[in-house]
C-alpha cells in the first residue's frame, strides 16, 4: 500500500499517544469548530512548582495529520516547562514526524496552536501574564485567522472574507463580507465573537455583515 | 498487489470485465485501420462496420437511432460539447442564459462557470434536502433568453435521482434544450428517449465495466448544436478526431454485459449497507434520498468523525472508499453536494460513499461494515465532541 504519509505520521495516527480527557484539567485549550471542520482539545497538567508539564491529552475530531501531530506534540510537551513548550513550533513537530504534505498543513497547525491555547488558559488562570500586549488591528487579524470559514474549510482571513477591522479604544469593528441572511453568517459570528472578546483590552465587538 | 482489496469506489471507476477486453483486441491487431469510406481498404471498411455495430448497441441501449450516437473520449467531453455547443449554435439566435443545478458533477458547473465569464448568465437551481430539484424554481427561472437547461439524471455522490421525464417536459413546454448528464445512471436505470423528451444525454463507459477514454453524446435529430472541437470531419463531421474503434467496441461490449439481475444484486447491496450502518451504529445520516436513488450508491455520514482519518483506516484495512470530506480532497474543499443539500462541513466531514460494481458481493458490505463499526467507535473515543453530544 502506497500512503501519502511518512510511517511515522502512520504510526502516530494508528495507534496515537496521549488520547483522551483530564478531568479538571490544568490547562485546557480548544481549536478549530465542528462547523468547519477539524477540531482539537488539548488538556494539560502543570506542577506549580516547577512549572513542568507533568501530563498532556489530546482529543481529536479531525484527519490523520491531525490526529499525528496532536500525538506527537503531547509526547514532546510532555516533561518540559511552560516556558520551553510554547515554543515547540509546527515546524519542530512536522520534522519529528518525518514530514507531512504541504496541503495537509493547516490540520496539523491546529494541533500545534491546541496546545498553545492550553498553556494559555493556565497562564491566564495562574495570572502569569504579566504584560500585556493592547489589542490592535494586527492582533485581531491574527485571532480572526483561527475562524474557520465553513464553505472552504480554511479561515476567514485567507479566504479574504473580513473587510475591513477598525480597532478604537476598546471597541472592535469586524466587516464581514457576507450577507448577515447567509446560512453560515451566525456560526461565523459566534466564532469571531468568541476568539475576539476574550482580549483583555477589548470592551466591545461590533460585526457588520454587508447587505 | 491489490489482490486483496475491497473496491468500494465504482462511481469513480470500474474494473474492466475480461470480455470487454477480449472484444477490443481483435481491434488493436487486426481490424487496427481507421475507419475507412466505403471506397476504402477492406481493413478499414471492417474497422468501420465494427465502429457502426458498437454505435447501434448503444443507440439500442437508450431506444435512440445510431445516427444520433456521437463517440467522445468520456462523459467530460460530452458534456462540455453539449453546453458548449448548444450555447454557440443559439446565442446569437435566441439567448445566453443557461440553467443547471448546484449538484452537477464538475464537468457540467465547471462548463457553466466557464460560460458565465464568457458572457452567458447561469442559473443555479436549488435542491432540498435530499438533493431532489426544486421544479418550481426550475420553472420560475427561465426567461424568453434562456437556451439550455443541464440537470443531471443521478447525483456523482449521494445517488439521488432526478425525475428527468418531468424536468425534460417543462422544458419542452417552454422550447428549450434538455441536456442530461447520466454518466452515473446508465444502464442501471433505464432512459427511452422515445419516452422522454430529453434532446442530449452524457454517458461513459468506464463507469459500467468497459474501457476509460470513451463516453458518448446522445444529439435527438434535430437539436441546435455547433461542433465545438476543429479538426477532421469524423462523426458525422460532429467531433473532430480519430474514432478511438477499439475502445468504442469495449463500450458497446461493456452495455451488453449489463443485466437487470446485475443492477438489482446492487440495489441489494446498497440496502444491506444502509441497513447495517443504521441498526448496527448510533448517530448515522443516510444522505440522498431514500427511494429515487440510484441502486449502486449509499452514502452515509458518521458523525463525530472525519472522513479522511475514515477512509484512511479503510485504506489499511483493505477497503477503497471515498468522502466528501474537505480533508480528502486536494483543494480542501468540502463537497459542493453535501454542502447544496443544505448540509454543513460537519455532515461533509464524515461522509463515506460506497458504490458497488459487478465484483462486489455481499461478504465485501459484510467485511467493511464489521471494519467501519471498529473504526467509528475508535474515532470516537477520541474525539471531543462524542461525549458532549
Amino acid at each position: 500500500m502506497k500512503f501519502p504519509y511518512s510511517e511515522k505520521v502512520l504510526e502516530h495516527f494508528k495507534n496515537p499517544k496521549n488520547v483522551g480527557k483530564i478531568e479538571e484539567a490544568d490547562g485546557k485549550g480548544m481549536e478549530g469548530s465542528p462547523a468547519c471542520g477539524d477540531m482539537v482539545a488539548v488538556y494539560l497538567d502543570v506542577n506549580e512548582e516547577t512549572m513542568i508539564i507533568e501530563d498532556a491529552k489530546f482529543e481529536s475530531y479531525g484527519c490523520a495529520s491531525n490526529i499525528a501531530t496532536a500525538s506527537i506534540i503531547t509526547e514532546m510537551a510532555k516533561g518540559k516547562t511552560l516556558e520551553e513548550a510554547k515554543k515547540i513550533t509546527w515546524k519542530e513537530a512536522t520534522e519529528e514526524l518525518g514530514g507531512l504534505p504541504p496541503v495537509k498543513a493547516h490540520c496539523s497547525v491546529l494541533a500545534v496552536e491546541g496546545l498553545r491555547a492550553a498553556i494559555r488558559d493556565y497562564e491566564e488562570k495562574h495570572g502569569l501574564i504579566t504584560e500585556n500586549e493592547p489589542t490592535t488591528v494586527d492582533v485581531v487579524r491574527s485571532r480572526l485567522k483561527h475562524v474557520m470559514n465553513p464553505m472552504a474549510g480554511l479561515d476567514i482571513i485567507r479566504t479574504e472574507l473580513v473587510s475591513k477591522i477598525e480597532v478604537n479604544d476598546g471597541v472592535v469593528r469586524i466587516l464581514i463580507d457576507l450577507p448577515s441572511t447567509h446560512q453560515f453568517a451566525a456560526a461565523i459570528k459566534e466564532d469571531t465573537l468568541e476568539k475576539i472578546e476574550s482580549l483583555w483590552d477589548v470592551k466591545e465587538v461590533n460585526i457588520v455583515f454587508t447587505e | 498487489m491489490f489482490g486483496e482489496m475491497t473496491y468500494l469506489d465504482n462511481a469513480a471507476s470500474t474494473r474492466l470485465d475480461e470480455k470487454v477486453l477480449e472484444a477490443m483486441k481483435p481491434y488493436y491487431f487486426e481490424t487496427y485501420a481507421v475507419a475507412t469510406s466505403e471506397f476504402g481498404y477492406s481493413m478499414g471498411i471492417d474497422a468501420k462496420e465494427g465502429l457502426q455495430e458498437a454505435r447501434e448497441m448503444i443507440a439500442r441501449s437508450i431506444a435512440a437511432s445510431a445516427e444520433e450516437i456521437v463517440f467522445t473520449s468520456g462523459d467530460t467531453e460530452s458534456s462540455n460539447m453539449a453546453i458548449k455547443g448548444v450555447a454557440q449554435a443559439l446565442q446569437d439566435k435566441k439567448g445566453k442564459h443557461i440553467i443547471i443545478s448546484k449538484i452537477e458533477d464538475f464537468s457540467v458547473l465547471n462548463t457553466a462557470k466557464m460560460m458565465e465569464k464568457q458572457g452567458f448568465n447561469v442559473s443555479f437551481i436549488n435542491v432540498d434536502s435530499e438533493g431532489i430539484l426544486d421544479l418550481e424554481e426550475l420553472k420560475n427561472t427561465i426567461t424568453d433568453e434562456t437556451i439550455l437547461v443541464s440537470i443531471q439524471h443521478a447525483n456523482q455522490e449521494i445517488g439521488t435521482l432526478q425525475n428527468i421525464e418531468a424536468i425534460a417536459k417543462i422544458c419542452k413546454e417552454k422550447d428549450l434544450v434538455m441536456h442530461t448528464d447520466a454518466t452515473h445512471s446508465y444502464m442501471r436505470v433505464p432512459i427511452d428517449v422515445t419516452k422522454i423528451p430529453v434532446d442530449l444525454i452524457t454517458i461513459s463507459a468506464h463507469t459500467i465495466h468497459g474501457p476509460r477514454g470513451i463516453g458518448a453524446l446522445y444529439i435527438r435529430e434535430g437539436t441546435p448544436i455547433n461542433k465545438w472541437m476543429d479538426g477532421g470531419f469524423q462523426e458525422a463531421n460532429r467531433r473532430a478526431g480519430l474514432e478511438n474503434i477499439p475502445a468504442a467496441v469495449g463500450f458497446a461490449k461493456a452495455v451488453e454485459l449489463v443485466t437487470a439481475e446485475e443492477t438489482e444484486k446492487l440495489a441489494s447491496l446498497r440496502d444491506y449497507t444502509i441497513k447495517r450502518a443504521e441498526e448496527e451504529i448510533p448517530h448515522v445520516t443516510l444522505n440522498g434520498s431514500r427511494d429515487q436513488r440510484l441502486p449502486q450508491n449509499a452514502n452515509i455520514t458518521f458523525h463525530y468523525v472525519e472522513g479522511e482519518s475514515m477512509t484512511l483506516h479503510l485504506d489499511m484495512r483493505g477497503f477503497a472508499v471515498s468522502t466528501g470530506s474537505a480533508c480528502f480532497s486536494r483543494s480542501l474543499e468540502a463537497s459542493h453536494v453535501i454542502m447544496g443539500i443544505g448540509g454543513d462541513h460537519e455532515r461533509a466531514h464524515g461522509s463515506i460513499r460506497f458504490t458497488f460494481g459487478r465484483y462486489n458481493s455481499k461478504e465485501d458490505v459484510d467485511a467493511v461494515m464489521d471494519s467501519i463499526k471498529d473504526i467509528v467507535a475508535q474515532l470516537r473515543a477520541i474525539s471531543p465532541l462524542y461525549d458532549s453530544n
